[in-house]
């Protein structure tokens, strides 16, 4: 489709040459601070771990991840527009929005996600939330993302992706053995307490693991 | 046929008393029928025989040993790009050219091949030969009869110098043992017979002949947007059996199944280059927009993965040929025939409630962007108002653009572009309608409006 534009009627505006306007087809979804409300689905982009962003717009494009109209936004860009989108977003530092204190969880289902996210399940090969994504849950440099101020139903979303391998990373795809390990139970009960989380002062990826990596992960190297 | 028969003289016995005239007629009919289906099949098998045993074939063994030097291997990788070999040989973000793409159409689902040099799957045990002819005649290697979905009814005309850097270049990426998709077509179009028929029909192998009178850059122009850049594969009409229909030219042409409209490339009112200066097609083919106009959908996807990548003197030739085409008004272009009073009953067909609402979206969603009047923003968003991609004919581009949105294509000379957001999830189609039908009816706008019908086209 060509755009072939006539002499229109009145003359052009001008609007900034800055990547946040250039991005700002981005923001329509996902809102600045991160979206809520009826538009829940979409996460917030602001404050992420650049590596994270870029590694998640390159695998839009690429076909590891699979939201229709993610895809299309990112098809015919670049890497390194990729990169400069993924660190516009991560370099906005913006207060989160309150986060709903109310769930339909019960206290059993909140407890076992609280024990999966800080302890994991070693009989089942599951590791700690934690150990990866931060103590604070707040992800860990360069491209693990936090887990905190994001919607449930988000959550769920992507965890069960993991689950039946409709999403993907780079290899080592650390996620996608994770997520294969949890049931539709788990996945409730994580996105549930995750959800209600109240996101720390300090919500900025940590430099580094609080451990050693449970397993080899491309987030760990972007 | 029996059976047929013996139903028709049942009925016959009714007529009690007149039993013999009608059967002896249905005797006749019955005998002419059957010289008239053996007629049809004889002419068809001719066809299919000729087609089948068309003098194309390769001699397998006695092949020279083919070495490439490392300019045709260039020359290839440049040639493959200008053909977007890889849009559909290579899937998102998968090895290239080792195939797998689905490929929807009207008759089923193809499934591009692998044609890295794998000697499994790929084109590891193809000669040059083998290639060509399948450039050539659109037969594979063990001369299967080829689908035109790989465009060569197009490539038949691409040059056997350039098929073998092509094939030189192929022999050079990596091997990926990747097996091939069996194609999922519906009955008969599954058939080497029905393929056979569809050829006799539609496909003559042909050579680029060169207009003497026109200049070489016209020519070359010829060359790479008939033969190579397959343009006609979307910018031309098909037909029912999906054959391209060459006579009408790059006239325009909806594209089956993503139902993206390619406007016809010698219309004035659509995406007809006449009035542009050779320099801005160019511009438009390397970077994805221009001073008239950029592309989305489809055509984004070319230029990012084909034209971008060709030097200036091929998209110099491309622009002076696509330039020279005979400027035609499409079959059902509504501005062709237009007149005050028949822009003034379109007006007034309008509907008042959508066009106030639409306006009320408009303001919410798109004034933002596009200006309160539609005026764009100069090297960033569109104008609406008098642009040809909004009031041509087909709206199917736009309901496409509002519900997905996108961005133009990064390219060396246009790497950040600006973008549109996605709103087919916070707009539904009566939403979608209305707001178009007040941006095709605006600002001096006079298209016609965009209806629940053209909303279901999906």
């Amino acid at each position: 489709m060509a755009f072939t534009g006539h002499a229109a009627a009145a003359a052009p505006g001008r609007v900034p040459d800055t990547i946040g306007q250039r991005a700002a087809a981005c923001i329509a979804c996902h809102g600045r601070e991160g979206a809520s409300g009826n538009a829940a689905f979409f996460p917030r982009l602001a404050g992420k771990p650049a590596g994270y962003l870029f590694n998640q717009l390159r695998s839009f494009r690429d076909g590891r991840r699979f939201n229709s109209d993610m895809a299309y936004m990112v098809q015919h860009l670049s890497d390194a527009y990729l990169l400069e989108i993924a660190e516009y977003f991560a370099g906005l530092d913006l207060p989160y929005p309150p986060v709903s204190t109310t769930s339909d969880a019960t206290p059993a289902m909140l407890q076992r996600g609280k024990d999966l996210v800080t302890d994991g399940d070693r009989g089942r090969g599951i590791p700690a939330c934690t150990a990866c994504h931060g103590t604070a849950l707040t992800g860990v440099l360069p491209a693990i993302p936090g887990l905190v101020g994001l919607p449930r139903l988000y959550l769920s979303s992507q965890l069960g992706s993991w689950l039946t391998a409709e999403r993907h990373a780079l290899a080592p795809d650390c996620m996608a053995q994770v997520g294969k390990k949890l049931t539709s139970g788990d996945i409730n009960a994580v996105a549930s307490w995750l959800a209600l989380q109240p996101v720390p002062v300090n919500a900025k990826a940590a430099a580094s693991l609080p451990g050693p990596a449970p397993m080899a992960c491309s987030g760990m190297t972007p | 046929m029996n059976d047929d028969h013996q139903g028709e003289s049942g009925n016959g016995n009714n007529n009690d008393n007149d039993d013999e005239p009608p059967r002896s007629l249905l005797r006749r009919i019955v005998f002419g029928l059957l010289v008239l289906i053996t007629l049809v099949s004889l002419i068809g098998a001719a066809l299919v025989g000729i087609n089948l045993l068309r003098g194309d074939r390769v001699a397998d063994n006695a092949q020279p040993a083919f070495v490439a030097t490392a300019g045709q291997v260039e020359r290839g990788r440049y040639l493959a790009l200008a053909g977007n070999c890889a849009g559909c040989h290579t899937t998102r973000g998968g090895a290239a050219y080792a195939g797998g793409m689905a490929i929807d159409t009207p008759f089923g689902t193809i499934y591009a091949s692998n044609l890295t040099p794998d000697s499994a799957y790929g084109l590891g045990s193809w000669s040059s030969a083998h290639f060509w002819r399948a450039m050539h005649y659109g037969r594979s290697r063990n001369g299967r009869l080829l689908y035109p979905a790989f465009p060569y009814p197009n490539f038949t005309k691409v040059t056997r110098e350039d098929s073998d850097a092509i094939y030189a270049y192929l022999r050079s990426v990596p091997a990926v043992s990747a097996h091939n998709v069996a194609h999922a077509l519906r009955f008969p179009y599954n058939t080497q017979a029905a393929l056979a028929v569809w050829r006799a029909l539609f496909f003559t192998p042909g050579v680029f002949v060169a207009d003497a009178r026109q200049p070489a850059d016209w020519n070359r122009g010829a060359y790479l947007v008939d033969g190579l850049g397959h343009c006609i594969a979307c910018h031309g009409t098909r037909n029912v059996l999906g054959a391209t229909e060459e006579k009408r030219g790059l006239s325009g042409g909806l594209i089956p199944v993503e139902n993206w409209y390619a406007p016809s490339l010698n219309d004035p009112h659509e995406a007809g280059l006449v009035g542009w200066p050779t320099a801005d097609v160019v511009a438009l083919l390397a970077t994805g927009t221009s001073p008239h106009g950029s592309v989305l959908g489809p055509m984004a996807e070319v230029v990012y993965q084909s034209t971008q990548h060709l030097n200036e003197a091929d998209l110099t030739a491309m622009a002076t040929y696509l330039k020279a085409l005979p400027a035609v008004a499409s079959a059902d272009d509504p501005t062709a025939a237009d007149s005050a009073a028949s822009s003034a009953t379109k007006v007034g067909r309008r509907d008042v409630g959508a066009m106030e609402r639409g306006n009320r979206i408009f303001d919410q969603r798109c004034a933002y962007c596009h200006g309160d009047v539609g005026q764009g923003a100069q090297d960033a968003y569109p104008p609406l108002a008098g642009n040809r991609a909004v009031t041509m004919k087909s709206p199917m581009n736009l309901i496409q653009v509002v519900r997905h949105g996108g961005f133009l294509p990064s390219t060396a000379g246009n790497p950040r572009p600006y973008g549109m957001p996605a709103f087919g999830h916070v707009l539904d189609d009566s939403d979608i309608a209305a707001v178009l039908t007040y941006v095709r009816g605006s600002w001096g706008n006079e298209a016609e409006p965009v209806s629940a019908r053209d909303m279901m086209k999906r």
